[in-house]
């Protein structure tokens, strides 16, 4: 088990400095494929339709997910719901490339997450802070992401999440070594994975920022902010021209120190998704699994 | 050395961390201008192929880069890079190839077939590879040196100015030069 989980956080370092498209179609999966994607989220509704439906949203079907993955050669990644041990066995029997434990979903479990550790492939987990982040690296996440709101094209919670993160990074760098105790246990975290972050100065894993990512100046604005990749949901199929808009938010996350050359891509992308402000919506999903 | 790691996605900071460690001096190229640099090796590291072959394009890198290879620059390749440098690629020809290697994208399968070894390379004993989602080497041409093999395959190859790998010696530290 212990060999799987440091190839399981070696795929998602491969997956750095990309951007992951959600995408519910194998025609989709292509053009995101081509549009320069390092990975695809398979699911049958993008966040924003989930949003709009209401109701249960529950893991894909397990063929339409087959056609994606038979689409691409990029790595294919899918949703569970948090704490829906069996949608995750499912998911790995048809060996997904990763699973998202997601709020994005309706949780199966109020209280537990899924045990990462018993499963052979990675997982990525959202987290809004530090100690969330480092409970789902115990449980057994090979990657992180902020949880954004998804489906609302409004990058200020993934925002906010990221900073909150980085910052108590930071503090928890400046600790004394015999403080960690103590901060451990205000973070609700082992003292273990704190220790880690004391001594590196960033998480154990690869940290994405996901929730409302909409234009390339927003991809730029996560990488400013200490992300390693970028997880486009609706902002991609729900615009104008997604192949384009793709295409440009990927070379934004390459070049997010280069504002001319976002200024160019950022020219002519048609029209973005519309979005919902934070304060006009009903379900926080960033509040499931914490 | 003054390597220069293409850093436009990818595990492009672990190969800057083992090349730092091993005393070089390592500069990012994430645009066509950062080649003007003075430079005694190329390094393309891994992470996805397919994004990395269409950012070279869109950001009008292909040309310059292949320029030097052309010229004879180091090349140090893992993974995807091997696989941009591959004369052919799942039975097609790669109109970039500049090694004389027939490559099989995925070869193992998905994340379930990334695999870890224990192998020998240029005199060194008991080294860790890392293969994730990794390609295969089916066959080297005559005029490629092969460094390493796992299963009848080899998965490190070197002919004249390029050195690649279908694994990853950089996420165990080692680039071995």
């Amino acid at each position: 088990m212990e060999d799987r989980s440091i190839l399981n956080r070696n795929l998602a370092q491969m997956l750095k400095g990309g951007v992951i498209m959600d995408v519910t179609t194998p025609e989709q999966a292509k053009i995101a494929q081509e549009a320069g994607a390092c990975a695809v989220m398979a699911l049958e509704r993008i966040p924003a339709d989930i949003r709009a439906a209401g109701g249960v949203s529950r893991m894909s079907d397990p063929a339409m997910i087959r056609g994606i993955q038979d689409a691409v050669s990029i790595p294919v990644m899918a949703k569970c719901r948090i704490g829906h041990i069996a949608e995750a066995r499912i998911l790995e029997a048809i060996e997904i490339d990763f699973i998202d434990e997601s709020e994005v979903l309706s949780p199966a479990d109020d209280i537990y997450h899924i045990d990462k550790t018993r499963f052979s492939v990675p997982f990525v987990c959202g987290a809004r802070d530090l100690g969330e982040a480092l409970r789902r690296i115990e449980e057994g996440a090979s990657m992180i992401r902020t949880k954004g709101e998804p489906g609302t094209g409004d990058v200020v919670q993934a925002v906010r999440h990221m900073r909150k993160i980085q910052a108590q990074i930071r503090q928890v760098r400046g600790l004394a070594e015999d403080e960690l105790f103590e901060k451990a246990k205000e973070l609700g975290v082992p003292v273990s994975q704190l220790r880690i972050v004391h001594e590196t100065g960033r998480l154990p894993v690869v940290n994405f920022a996901a929730g409302g990512v909409a234009t390339p100046a927003d991809a730029a604005l996560m990488m400013m902010l200490g992300a390693e990749g970028v997880f486009v949901g609706s902002g991609i199929f729900k615009s104008g021209n997604p192949s384009k808009r793709a295409a440009a938010i990927v070379q934004a996350v390459t070049n997010w120190q280069d504002a001319k050359l976002i200024a160019r891509i950022s020219e002519n992308l048609g029209e973005a998704m519309v979005g919902i402000n934070e304060n006009e919506i009903q379900t926080i999903m960033e509040e499931r699994g914490i | 050395m003054r390597v220069g790691v293409l850093a436009i996605q990818g595990a492009f900071i672990e190969h800057e961390r083992a090349f730092e460690r091993a005393g070089h001096i390592v500069s990012e190229i994430r645009q066509s201008k950062d080649l003007e640099a003075s430079l005694d090796m190329l390094v393309f590291p891994g992470g996805e192929s397919t994004v990395q072959r269409k950012l070279l394009h869109d950001l009008h890198m292909t040309e310059p880069i292949w320029q030097r290879i052309d010229a004879g620059i180091g090349v140090y390749a893992t993974c995807a890079g091997l696989i941009l440098l591959a004369n052919e690629v799942d039975g097609k020809p790669n109109e970039l190839g500049r090694l004389s290697v027939l490559v099989q994208r995925n070869a193992y399968g998905r994340q379930l077939g990334s695999f870890q070894i224990h192998g020998s390379i240029l005199g060194h004993q008991d080294i860790v590879m890392t293969f994730i989602r990794a390609p295969r080497i089916l066959s080297a041409g005559q005029n490629v040196e092969i460094l390493s093999t796992f299963d009848g395959y080899p998965t490190a190859v070197h002919q004249g100015n390029i050195t690649a790998f279908a694994y990853h010696p950089e996420l165990n530290g080692e680039i071995y030069l």
